[in-house]
């Protein structure tokens, strides 16, 4: 078996129903698996980017590509360069913290992530962390002994550094 | 441009894209459409079982090398196309489908799509990894530029199936309508052009050959790539094989002409393709049925792949030169580079080499035992018929048989389903060929079990007066399943036996058209001769053994150099 690796695919689709579908269906159907999916608009009006972690080794990513393109509203699909690459992912993660230690051991640890506290309840508290995946992994496990109640998570979304742009050819 | 409905709107961009029939059945959420082709130029041939309509769109539009159109009803109408969308695309045929589709809304908002309204069913979503391209319009007026998108994504590049599903509704709304020329597509560019680099390698490769081989591909049929691919393989003396679907795509009584490779292809083009030093493969995907197992396959060989679509390139086989392009042209300009630097070649020592060997499995050739058995009646109906007829087939034995046994002249002469493998195809594709070719003489060559399966389209070639002979070789068994349960479980032949019903001869007058049973070579000719001048249907039913297997063939699991010659 050749290795595999975890790959970020970045596309450019038509921004209109049913985009989503036929992307995550041809995932489905020729057996790639998706790790995470972003999607949002993106730079230009009626297009949206969709930010795509998949494992596989060389051959299988080479196929993703390619059914990719394939697709009629696929518009632009390339590979990032993981060397090259600026990646976040946000959190959103609600920990028990029905003692005043707690709370403030968690503020603690907190600080030092870079997340901010955007609830506060009696018994709880949630934060919000944006960051490499490794980075909200590392703060999610932190939590753990707290009491991690849920996890909310945006998946990877991600650009290439420098100038240059994956951009739609006119 | 006056105001009109989306039908209307439909039916004049259908003539736009110069569509001169329709198969298809009407229905609930088709009647606005079916009005206004009631006095249509559009001919429509109204099938009998929406599949029966998708498949003769396929059979029109592989013969005629244009898109072939078929149209059903909403919910059920839709879904009994199913199977015949994924049979064109898995032998990218440009069959284009409408649909017709419950309201997008009413007044009292109770018939909207998504509300499990009658006779709905969600075709887009359903049709999506069997289509090329799908849409479904929310207005009328989007109507003219969704035609004009859906025949260019079908008939362009890699072509293949496309659906358009039409709410009711939008048929009958009224607006202004614009009918493109053309369509920008951003995401849609195929590239035709070879790239120079890539021909030059591919040129060098070919020079340097001893024993360069081809091997043609469904996409040399579909880029009418025929001559280009005859006079490139008779400048450098190259032996010609055929996939599956490649197969008419190369002159079969060509002496270069190795016949098909594969899991039922010749002995002769299994054995000479894993002697090739050069393999020039054009539009082919190398399948498994093509190749046997990979490790085996041509393990030696500098390999030129040519095709279309880019994603079919390393697919399944690693290869040394890649060209992303049409067959067509890239033949041509593979040839055009070649001419300069060398003289058509003569006598190689590979070609004498192909050639005794060619001389030597055809003296082997074993047509079966008995007078009547499929391989002889196929070679004798090849005397029988000109060099234009065109042969349908079903799946299973006949198929195989008929690819082995049947030497093809012409190109597109040659129907059936490769890809998908869907009993019940070749009668109506059989049916769509004649619309397509009505001067040519088409035969489907079935199988009882297969052609059970779409028998009710007798009465779309009876009423529509739309003759085509089907020659059902009739071992009353489902009879490749049965020669695996042979073959590999002991002869435990599980559900396979049909029994000797129905009396095909009978059922065949019971639709109007002729039915005749043969017993022995002798009345198969003359049989057929008469069908051929018969200005209605045939039915002749071919009683054979059901102990006949199909060989060559090559075991699930192993190599073309394991391919068996016989038992």
């Amino acid at each position: 078996m050749a290795q595999e690796h975890n790959h970020i695919i970045s596309t450019i689709v038509e921004h209109k129903p049913g985009v989503l579908y036929n992307v995550s269906n041809l995932f489905r159907c020729r057996g790639f698996n998706i790790d995470s999916i972003s999607v949002g608009p993106a730079e230009e009006v009626g297009l949206a980017r969709m930010t795509i972690m998949v494992r596989g080794d060389d051959r299988t990513i080479e196929q993703v590509v390619k059914q990719l393109n394939k697709l009629i509203d696929v518009i632009k699909v390339t590979r990032l360069d993981p060397e090259n690459i600026v990646t976040r992912e946000l959190a959103l993660i609600k920990v028990n913290a029905p003692s005043t230690k707690a709370r403030s051991d968690i503020i603690n640890y907190a600080d030092i992530f870079r997340a901010r506290v955007v609830d506060v309840s009696s018994e709880s508290l949630m934060m919000e962390i944006t960051g490499t995946s490794d980075k909200i992994d590392a703060f999610v496990s932190l939590m753990k002994p707290f009491g991690v109640k849920e996890v909310a998570r945006t998946g990877i979304t991600a650009l290439s550094r420098g100038p240059k742009s994956v951009k739609v050819d006119e | 441009m006056a105001k009109m409905t989306g039908a209307q709107a439909l039916i004049e961009a259908l003539k736009r894209e110069k569509v001169e029939v329709i198969f298809g059945i009407s229905g609930g959420a088709l009647l606005p459409i079916y009005d206004v082709l009631y006095n249509s130029d559009i001919r429509h041939i109204l099938a009998r079982h929406e599949q029966g309509a998708a498949h003769a769109a396929d059979g029109y539009a592989r013969a005629s090398g244009r898109a072939g159109v078929c149209m059903a009803t909403s919910g059920p109408g839709a879904t009994n196309i199913v199977t015949g969308l994924a049979n064109a695309y898995l032998d990218s045929s440009p069959v284009i489908a409408v649909t017709g589709q419950v309201n997008t809304y009413s007044a009292n908002s109770s018939y909207m799509i998504g509300r499990d309204a009658f006779q709905e069913a969600d075709i887009i979503g359903i049709t999506t990894p069997i289509t090329k391209y799908n849409c479904q319009v929310k207005s009328a007026a989007e109507i003219p530029k969704a035609v004009r998108m859906t025949f260019h994504i079908a008939t362009t590049g890699r072509p293949g199936p496309a659906l358009i599903d039409i709410p009711k509704n939008t048929q009958t709304e009224k607006a202004e309508m614009e009918f493109p020329d053309n369509v920008q597509i951003r995401g849609y560019k195929p590239n035709t052009e070879p790239h120079p680099l890539q021909v030059k390698k591919a040129v060098k490769l070919l020079l340097k050959a001893e024993r360069p081989m081809i091997l043609a591909g469904g996409g040399v049929n579909l880029s009418n790539a025929s001559p280009e691919l005859l006079q490139l393989a008779e400048l450098l003396m190259m032996p010609v094989a055929t996939t599956f679907m490649g197969k008419s795509c190369f002159p079969e009584n060509h002496p270069l002409s190795m016949g098909n490779i594969g899991m039922h292809g010749t002995r002769l083009a299994n054995k000479m393709i894993l002697e090739a030093d050069v393999l020039l493969a054009v539009g082919t995907r190398f399948q498994d049925r093509s190749t046997g197992t990979l490790d085996d396959f041509c393990p030696d060989a500098k390999i030129i792949h040519v095709d279309i679509d880019a994603a079919e390139i390393g697919k399944n086989v690693d290869v040394d030169v890649p060209i992303v392009a049409d067959a067509k042209s890239t033949l041509k300009l593979i040839r055009q580079q070649l001419v300069k630097k060398l003289n058509k070649k003569e006598n190689t020592p590979w070609v004498n080499r192909v050639k005794e060997v060619k001389e030597k499995f055809l003296s082997e050739m074993d047509l079966g035992k008995g007078d009547l058995t499929a391989p002889k009646l196929l070679k004798e109906l090849r005397k029988l018929l000109p060099e234009n007829a065109i042969i349908a087939t079903e799946v299973g034995q006949n198929q195989m048989w008929a690819a082995l046994h049947f030497q093809t002249i012409k190109p597109r002469t040659f129907i059936s389903s490769g890809g998908l493998g869907t009993m019940g195809f070749g009668f109506p594709a059989a049916i769509g060929a004649k619309v397509a070719c009505p001067s040519c003489p088409v035969v489907d060559i079935a199988g009882d079990g297969s052609f059970r399966m779409t028998e009710q389209e007798l009465g779309t070639s009876v009423t529509e007066d739309i003759p085509v002979v089907v020659v059902v070789l009739n071992n009353s068994m489902l009879g490749m399943v049965a020669q695996w349960q042979r073959l590999f479980y002991k002869g435990r032949y599980s559900g396979v036996k049909l029994g000797s019903v129905p009396d095909f001869a009978k059922l065949a007058q019971a639709y109007g058209a002729e039915g005749v049973r043969v017993g022995s070579l002798n009345e198969f000719s003359e049989a057929m001769k008469k069908a051929l001048k018969t200005e209605v249907t045939t039915v002749i039913d071919v009683p054979i053994s059901p102990e006949d297997d199909v060989f060559p063939m090559v075991p699930p699991g192993k190599g073309l150099k394991d391919t068996v010659a016989g038992l």
